[in-house]
């Protein structure tokens, strides 16, 4: 066995924060962002090295009476994850630079919050490289620790309590969660050897029902932290009432462990039962698709508006999943990527606006675009990103979902397409709502002289990577789909399914 | 039924020499757009020069490459140039790669071309805007775009380029953001092309689920395979799309509100060349129509009534942006007829295409030029006698007029009248509509001259109008030439450039041939009868616009598109979101907070087990200590 | 003797603290009525012990009867103090903590 380098991975933010909270309060969040920068490097090694073909799985025995080993591993998926969540999360911690009580007396500051995203990066790091099925549980849970106090501890009026309904929501989540991993413990012990190895748990023959109820339960457990309709109302609240910082972060990498849960465990553990369960689950995926859209265009609150809109967002990533072609199933884990940073910049932006004016309404605002043209443009482009304008990268993934599931069935991928246009209604009627117009009096108050109060030095570094990254993966995503194409290949063979033969004959 | 006509089957040839190059056409417009924007400030003083060399450089490759392909034999003219890989999955093998054709290297030049006079006529136009280098920005960004959109060798690289030109088209037309109606229009344009898109979307994976490639080529080959169903499927989506991109009807209603963006934006983007992007995807996608008669009939009548309610819209409008517009679209009509008709119609539709583009262009800048001179106004019930004021804008502007009345000679002549010939052969009713839409196109803009150039003055209070600097001029000039010899010029040879790339008949058609055939008299006549009227009823213009009857009431209300979208759409879908966000809060989040308020509530009632007398305690105790003896015994008894 | 004697003996005592922790409101009552019942386990304890003889019945009552030395230890301070400040020694009197 090789030097663990994963295990190292997700350890640096980990001790690294610790460190940070042992500095002194005026050098926390300089030490914050350097760790995230290191691991950012570290990741980077490891996803050159994992791209080379090395071999960096890893397992060490646990606790022998359940299976349970200490196991990591890393194939395109994961990767693809491991690598949103690093490249989110120094830009995350550059846009915050100045979040919490400047007298923070009481804990709450910037070098606090410099931790505790820390915490939540290494936690949600393992939850991606886990290959246990206990590990990931137990990291799985761990992650609502951190995000309890980001949003509890940062934020507007009404953060405690939108902290508890996420910790509510994140609990219930977890608790069925549990129920999923005893029964699959409870399978495999009888059998005969009690494992709790994603590669033994695969494959593993159970009966019929038996794989639908966990399947169930596993499933459930991944839309309340997608989250899918019915289970989103929790997302809003948490946007609503957390920093935009700490939003992009939520949206951005940890609803994502939800998504990726799909793939990995309901996707390769209950094979069959994914299979029974697909219509059902893509015409869920459709309606949260559809509601989350049209919420979105109702919505009179900015940050409220972009949780909705990821509402959405995610209803597409599932449809890519359950859609079970090798396009569609690519797509949505690009998709993943994608959608990070695409909402990551629309909190980030509207996270420097909010700032500047104090208030989250939409009505609040008006002509910001004649003050602060860069700031308007970073939120445009943003929210281009989001309506997936071709050329950025989150239009190659919308199209690979929308075309991989039409070639499944008609009827999904058809109707997914109006997706484009609410897309466009939503992010338009905010830009035109906040950015155009005449300038309103309470807006000039708040940003002064043309320019004088438009994006910083700091805040520009803070989102033009994300949009570089937007850009570069438009036009050149083959990196990153020959990253992801083998393990979703990987995943199809394990489900047993295979991509439609091209109908050259008119199959209508 | 077999068509007599030949179709056109793209067989691409590798690129070589010069033709490598075809992708520095797209890359300059666009890094100098990229430039001028992160930039900033610092490039004010010089960004908009080097936004104009940008276009004129791909002007001239293209130009180069256009006589290469003059030089080449007819097998050679189909050029693939590959850039690289875009997207490689599966079974998809999307490549960033151009196509240089007959086809495309017309609209290059014509984008280029136009493009950069209009960056020149733009560089007196915004002189005294502040934001003028953002301004020609956009326009950069625009020209790529609309480049990637005829040179992409599939349809997901023209999607590029397709939604490229839409974001270029939404920026511009908000230009002046502070203006809510520009704004609004901007979204409106935005969001009503997306409706369009869902077309293009829909044929697209329609195309890569039958044959999992959207090359053109690979379409073109292949679509004789798609069961009739699918092909008129197909063909649907590909007409919502253009309807999206060229206004036409239903999707019609953004054009006329696009009109709130600066003057060179409306020449440029919404008469020359971005409108027109739907009548080259019909153009296209023949292949396609081909396989589908019913298809092809929408297409038809698509087009059919575009050109009749633009027409109508062009009469009564009193701002001569509007009006433009209005012809805009029903020109664009005669396109989308041509194209629909089928080979027989596609060379003429994109002959009229490119002499419209000339010709509109040069009336749009004039307007421009006419607004510059009179403050911004726009309404032509305040001018009048222009004429003699500026002579150079009314001498240009009255080339294009007669151009698009179709002025014996003129460009407009010779483009017009094969569509008019060539939709009586297909069919007399839709024959008979294109006759009466010349009758109504000489009309309207018979008026639009009177008004504007003729009779007296009603200018404003202090308005004093001017000619134009030369830089606005001069463009001007160009353009009129051009309205003048395009005609005369591509009459004999465009259909034997064009046949071999996009289908149709080999056919050398003389200039003369307007006088030689019934339909030419009979169109030549109905013009003249819309000139008469138009010059009768306008001989004096009143300051106010009167009621009007029934007719011109509704073209001022743009026959009522804004109503019925409305009414079919956004007022049921505003209030179905209105439902929606309360049955949100109310019912899915109300569940949630009902859940957590029911526990409080139990909670609330249990709570009042603690009186607080020692006692009751006690009592409690011992009845549950007698509880669990009595099962204890039970227990044993059983 | 029977020993079953002793268990009905320590079955009416437990009786009588059960009723008078029930009945008395003098909280020092109720609180030797306690121990009356904590009394009468230690005898049932005992005489289980005798029964089956072995001492595991008598080590019980010898926990329990550390347990009630510690609890009237607690438990007459509790009371003496709520008796200073209050005046009164009824447990109907001290009922501040509900709901």
């Amino acid at each position: 066995m090789s030097f663990p380098l994963l295990t190292l991975l997700g350890a640096v933010p980990l001790v690294g924060a610790l460190v940070v909270m042992f500095t002194p309060r005026a050098t926390g969040r300089v030490t914050g962002l350097f760790i995230s920068l290191l691991t950012t490097a570290l990741a980077l090694v490891v996803v050159g090295l994992a791209a080379g073909g090395r071999d960096l799985s890893e397992q060490f025995t646990w606790i022998p009476a359940f299976g349970a080993h200490w196991a990591m591993n890393a194939d395109g998926i994961s990767l693809t994850m491991v690598l949103l969540t690093v490249l989110l999360t120094p830009f995350v911690l550059i846009a915050s630079w100045n979040v919490g009580h400047a007298d923070a007396e009481d804990g709450w500051g910037p070098r606090a919050f410099s931790a505790l995203v820390l915490v939540m990066e290494s936690f949600a790091l393992f939850c991606f490289m886990a290959t246990d099925v206990l590990v990931f549980y137990i990291f799985f849970e761990a992650t609502l620790i951190p995000m309890y106090f980001l949003i509890g501890g940062f934020g507007e009026a009404g953060r405690r309590r939108a902290a508890i309904k996420f910790l509510l929501f994140g609990l219930g989540g977890g608790l069925i969660l549990l129920a999923g991993v005893v029964g699959v413990y409870a399978i495999s012990a009888g059998n005969g050897q009690p494992t709790m190895l994603l590669a033994d748990l695969a494959g593993m023959p159970m009966g019929t029902g038996t794989e639908r109820v966990l399947f169930v339960l596993f499933f459930i457990a991944f839309a309340l932290k997608a989250p899918m309709v019915p289970f989103h109302t929790w997302l809003p609240d948490a946007a609503e009432s957390g920093t935009p910082g700490t939003s992009a972060l939520l949206v951005g990498v940890l609803d994502k462990i939800g998504t990726f849960g799909m793939i990995r465990f309901c996707l390769e553990l209950f094979p069959g039962a994914s299979q029974w369960a697909a219509p059902v689950v893509l015409i869920l995926a459709l309606i949260s698709m559809i509601y989350g859209a049209l919420a979105a265009i109702g919505e009179t609150d900015i940050l409220r508006l972009i949780a909705f809109t990821s509402v959405s967002h995610f209803g597409f990533i599932v449809i890519g999943i359950f859609s079970f072609t090798t396009i569609s199933m690519t797509g949505a884990t690009f998709y993943m990527f994608n959608h990070a940073f695409s909402t990551g910049v629309l909190f980030l932006a509207a996270h420097f606006l909010i700032q500047r004016r104090g208030s989250q309404k939409i009505a609040d605002y008006g002509g910001v675009q004649k003050l602060a043209p860069v700031l308007a443009g970073v939120f445009l482009l943003g929210g281009l990103s989001s309506l997936a304008l071709p050329g950025m990268s989150s239009f190659v993934s919308e199209f690979m979902v929308i075309a991989g599931s039409f070639s499944q069935n008609i009827w999904i991928g058809g109707i997914s397409t109006l997706g484009m246009v609410l897309a466009a209604t939503y992010i338009l009627l905010m830009y035109q709502r906040t950015m155009t117009g005449p300038v309103t009096e309470d807006v000039e108050e708040a940003f002064g002289e043309e320019r004088s109060n438009d994006l910083t030095g700091r805040e520009r570094w803070a989102v033009a990577p994300l949009l570089l990254i937007i850009f570069v993966f438009g036009f050149f995503p083959k990196p990153m789909l020959d990253l992801i194409e083998p393990a979703v290949t990987t995943t199809m063979s394990q489900v047993g399914v295979s991509d439609p033969s091209l109908t050259m004959e008119g199959s209508n | 039924m077999v068509n007599p006509l030949q179709t056109a089957i793209l067989e691409p040839v590798a690129a070589s020499g010069l033709f490598q190059m075809a992708w520095l056409m797209i890359a300059i417009p666009l890094v100098s757009a990229a430039f001028l924007l992160l930039v900033g400030k610092a490039s004010n003083a010089w960004g908009h020069l080097l936004a104009t060399l940008a276009p004129i450089a791909s002007f001239g490759i293209g130009l180069a490459l256009f006589f290469q392909l003059l030089g080449a034999s007819v097998a050679e003219r189909t050029v693939e140039v590959p850039v690289y890989e875009w997207i490689g999955v599966g079974p998809w093998d999307v490549q960033i790669a151009l196509l240089v054709d007959q086809l495309s290297i017309l609209f290059v030049l014509l984008i280029t071309g136009v493009g950069s006079l209009i960056h020149i006529y733009s560089i007196g136009y915004m002189e005294h805007d502040e934001r003028r280098r953002r301004f020609f920005a956009y326009l950069n960004l625009f020209i790529a775009a609309m480049l990637v959109l005829v040179l992409a060798n599939s349809y997901l690289v023209l999607f590029i380029g397709w939604e490229g030109v839409g974001l270029a088209s939404y920026l511009l037309i908000g230009f002046w953001q502070h203006r809510p109606a520009a704004a609004a229009a901007a979204k409106k344009a935005f969001v009503m092309n997306r409706v369009g898109d869902i077309g293009m979307a829909l044929a697209m994976i329609t195309m890569f689920a039958h044959f999992g490639s959207v090359e053109f080529a690979e379409v073109g080959k292949n679509a004789a395979q798609f069961s009739p169903l699918t092909a008129t499927l197909v063909g649907l989506f590909l007409l919502l799309a253009a309807c999206g991109k060229s206004a036409q009807v239903p999707l019609q209603a953004w054009l006329l509100d696009a009109m709130e963006g600066p003057t060179p934006v409306s020449a440029l983007i919404h008469a020359a060349t971005m409108v027109t992007a739907g009548v080259y995807l019909i153009v296209r996608s023949g292949p396609i129509f081909d396989q589908t008669p019913v298809a092809s009939t929408a297409v038809v009548v698509v087009g059919t009534v575009t050109l009749l309610v633009g027409a109508w819209i062009g009469t009564s409008k009193d701002d001569i942006k509007k009006v433009l517009a209005g012809s805009t679209m029903s020109q664009i009509g005669y396109m989308i007829l041509a194209a629909g008709i089928g080979p027989a119609g596609y060379v003429f539709a994109i002959f009229h295409l490119l002499t419209h583009g000339f010709f509109k262009a040069n009336m749009f800048l004039g307007a421009g030029s006419i607004m510059h001179g009179m403050d911004d106004d726009v309404n032509m019930r305040n001018f009048g006698a222009l004429g003699r004021a500026m002579r150079w804008t009314f001498l240009t502007f009255a080339m294009g007029y007669l151009a698009i009345i179709g002025f014996p000679f003129f460009a407009g002549f010779y483009s017009k009248d094969h569509i008019i010939v060539a939709a009586f052969e297909h069919n007399m009713i839709v024959g008979i509509c294109a006759l009466i839409g010349a009758g109504i196109t000489a009309y309207y803009m018979t008026r639009l001259m009177v008004m504007t150039f003729f009779g007296r003055k009603r200018w404003e209070h202090g308005v004093h109008p001017h000619e134009s600097p030369g830089v606005m001029v001069f463009p001007l000039v160009v353009l009129a030439i051009l309205s003048v010899v395009a005609g005369v010029a591509m009459n004999s040879w465009i259909n034997g450039w064009l046949v071999p790339a996009v289908g149709g008949e080999e056919h050398t058609y003389g200039l003369l041939d307007g006088f030689t055939e019934p339909i030419g008299w009979l169109t030549m006549g109905v013009v003249a009868i819309g000139v008469v009227i138009a010059v009768s009823v306008f001989k004096s213009v009143p300051k106010e616009a009167p009621r009007g009857n029934f007719l011109e009431r509704a073209a001022r209300r743009d026959v009522y598109g804004d109503d019925i979208n409305n009414a079919v759409v956004v007022n049921p879908l505003m209030a179905f979101i209105g439902l929606l966000t309360g049955f949100d809060r109310g019912k899915v989040d109300g569940a949630v907070e009902g859940i957590g308020a029911s526990t409080s509530g139990l909670g609330q009632v249990l709570r009042r087990l603690q009186s607080g007398y020692v006692r009751s305690y006690g009592l409690t105790m011992v009845a549950g200590a007698v509880l669990v003896g009595a099962v204890l015994i039970l227990g044993q008894l059983a | 003797m029977n020993p079953e004697n002793y268990l009905v003996l320590a079955a009416i005592l437990f009786a009588i603290g059960t009723v008078g922790f029930m009945v008395r409101r003098n909280a020092l009552i109720a609180f030797m009525s306690v121990e009356l019942m904590l009394n009468a386990t230690n005898l049932a304890l005992v005489t289980f012990s005798r029964i089956n003889g072995n001492i595991d019945g008598q080590i019980a009552s010898f926990f329990v009867m550390i347990v009630a030395a510690a609890e009237i230890v607690v438990g007459l301070a509790i009371i003496v103090s709520i008796f200073r400040t209050r005046r009164s020694a009824s447990v109907d009197d001290a009922n501040l903590l509900k709901f």
